[in-house]
């Protein structure tokens, strides 16, 4: 696979500030990348080597095989897009206005325009100011001027802040198809649930460090964190099956238990449960995102990066 | 190129949509009718009176409020813009830093020539029109130095404005610096210079030339020195006469006036982190 983007032992300081350290990151083509972490992790410091905006202190960074702050930034610039976090807009210009300023500065086709404000569901609303516009509105309005000119890769730094479920799930479903197309994607988020579905691979930062990187898949057996086991039935009636290999248990209610199971014991918990009597339904919970990035914030921030396990 | 021609044209849309450029020009319009008008009511008359007096009272209104509408026309031009949030994606776009800047210069450059040009000709036709015997063609000319060099002066002002607001980070800031940078050069300076001038009772040949460090009174020079009978007013006939204080000398030092902040600023601005 061609990687898109290599980040070679990067470190970015800021003073004493060290807001990247040794950073090794290569992203696929075509794929979509989170970038998770607590406020002050480094995301958004990625991003802005990545855009060229600020320069690495050590370390080589390059991007479509160029440095990003160097002689070809401007070629470079127009194959990306950039969606900022707290993104603003002209106030007193309509959401046409402001794509069409920001489309001839990147010498995009402006017939795009329209098309890319149905496509982020501001056709009505593209002739009212800025100034009138929701929050939703203004991150819809900041999508669109993202992919003004066919950008092959997208950088959007916490695009779901301050969106209602729905708007989420439109806005992944965007990202989703521009990946199809061939778009790779790199987005950072704080928000967990709703992310997971859309991502290829994850990149868990913490104080500048990289704490994991891989599927999630890769994550979870990496964690090797316990999967959870939800039992529906007539818990009063039937006592609890003795002897589960089972590390923890709890009631959740007089119908629901719940048990933490670890990854080689699943099969015989299952069997056993499956073979109690009363017991009406058996739900079988995978460790979300949300689990892993705990687990990774907190076990590896204190000691060394964790290896790349591809 | 095509970048900064975008930059200009957006500011200069935005400069229309505000109003800025018809505020400008009603302001500077009317205010130079009426102290045409009004000029002589001191001395019990109402009316045209001369050119010279005309011209000496409309260089002075004009160094008061060009450079201050320069200075709230362009204080914010970068750290407006970083406030808003918009700077930073403007920066990811395929334009230089410089292209972006001096996009800008061009934009405020041109609605302030265009609004001087309006509510200065305004107020030249409306004197024409309503003078008893004005001579056209010394009309014409004095009106248009004036014309001229407002707009140099204001470009100076911009300069500095942006030198401001690149160097910045907030825009109540900026706002404040501006007003200063305002009070120097058009209170401050003169009155230094008036102390000066006490003081030093003999061999202050070279005072004068202390003139050439403040754009305003480059400005004033310019037009004061242009009419003769101005310089009967002003005291400055020996001035005059000198090789430094003619007219198109003052205009290339305003035009380094225009440089040099705006050089700085550029510098600045390439450098700054965002």
């Amino acid at each position: 696979m061609n990687d898109i983007i290599t980040f070679d032992g990067v470190t970015k300081r800021h003073g004493d500030v060290v807001s990247l350290q040794d950073l090794h990151l290569g992203v696929h083509q075509g794929e979509v990348l989170a970038l998770l972490g607590h406020n002050g992790a480094g995301k958004t410091t990625a991003m802005k080597l990545i855009l060229g905006l600020i320069v690495p202190s050590e370390g080589e960074l390059r991007v479509f095989g160029a440095t990003p702050h160097g002689s070809e930034a401007n070629q470079l610039r127009q194959r990306l897009g950039f969606l900022p976090e707290n993104v603003g807009f002209y106030e007193q210009l309509s959401g046409r206005e402001v794509l069409d300023y920001f489309a001839r500065l990147k010498r995009a086709d402006r017939h795009q325009i329209d098309d890319l404000l149905e496509q982020v569901g501001l056709g009505e609303a593209s002739k009212r100011r800025v100034k009138t516009y929701s929050k939703g509105m203004r991150q819809r309005l900041g999508l669109a001027q993202a992919l003004l000119g066919e950008p092959q890769l997208l950088l959007l730094d916490e695009p779901t802040t301050g969106l209602d479920p729905a708007a989420t799930r439109d806005f992944y479903t965007t990202v989703k198809t521009l990946r199809d197309q061939g778009c790779t994607v790199l987005l950072s988020s704080h928000v967990l649930p709703g992310v997971e579905p859309y991502i290829d691979r994850a990149l868990i930062l913490g104080g500048g460090r990289r704490l994991a990187l891989g599927s999630l898949d890769e994550l979870r057996s990496q964690a090797a964190l316990p999967l959870t086991i939800r039992a529906k039935g007539d818990w009063a009636v039937n006592a609890l099956p003795a002897d589960l290999p089972a590390q923890q248990m709890q009631r959740l209610n007089g119908n629901v238990c719940e048990f933490h199971v670890r990854p080689k014991n699943k099969m015989q918990v299952l069997r056993r449960l499956a073979t109690t009597p009363g017991i009406e339904d058996i739900e079988l919970l995978p460790p979300s995102l949300e689990h892993l990035y705990t687990h990774f914030s907190a076990t590896l921030s204190t000691t060394l990066p964790a290896r790349d396990p591809s | 190129m095509s970048a900064t021609f975008t930059v200009a044209r957006k500011e200069f849309q935005d400069g229309l949509r505000n109003r800025w450029v018809l505020a400008i020009a009603l302001v500077l319009a009317l205010m130079a009718v009426g102290i045409a008008y009004f000029g002589a009511a001191a001395s019990g008359g109402l009316g045209f009176t001369s050119l010279a007096t005309t011209v000496v009272s409309l260089s002075t209104l004009a160094v008061f409020l060009i450079p201050l509408i320069a200075l709230l026309l362009a204080y914010d031009a970068i750290v407006g813009e970083q406030e808003a949030g918009t700077l930073l994606l403007l920066l990811t776009y395929p334009m230089s830093r410089s292209a972006l800047l001096l996009g800008k210069f061009l934009g405020h450059g041109l609605i302030l020539g265009v609004a001087t040009t309006l509510g200065f000709g305004i107020a030249g036709i409306a004197i024409a029109l309503g003078a008893p015997d004005v001579e056209l063609l010394a009309l014409a000319r004095s009106i248009g130095l004036l014309i001229v060099s407002s707009v140099l002066l204001g470009w100076v002002f911009i300069a500095f404005a942006y030198l401001i607001s690149v160097w910045v980070v907030e825009k109540a800031r900026a706002a404040g610096l501006a007003l200063i940078v305002w009070f120097v050069f058009v209170l401050v300076f003169d009155l230094a210079l008036l102390a000066l001038l006490v003081g030093a009772q003999n061999g202050g040949d070279w005072l004068p030339y202390l003139l050439l460090l403040n754009p305003t009174d480059c400005f004033r020079l310019i037009n004061l020195a242009g009419i003769e009978a101005a310089q009967a007013y002003s005291g400055l006939t020996a001035l005059a006469r000198e090789s430094a204080f003619q007219p198109g000398w003052l205009m290339l030092i305003l035009l380094g006036w225009i440089l040099v902040p705006l050089g700085l600023a550029l510098l600045r601005f390439r450098h700054r982190s965002v």
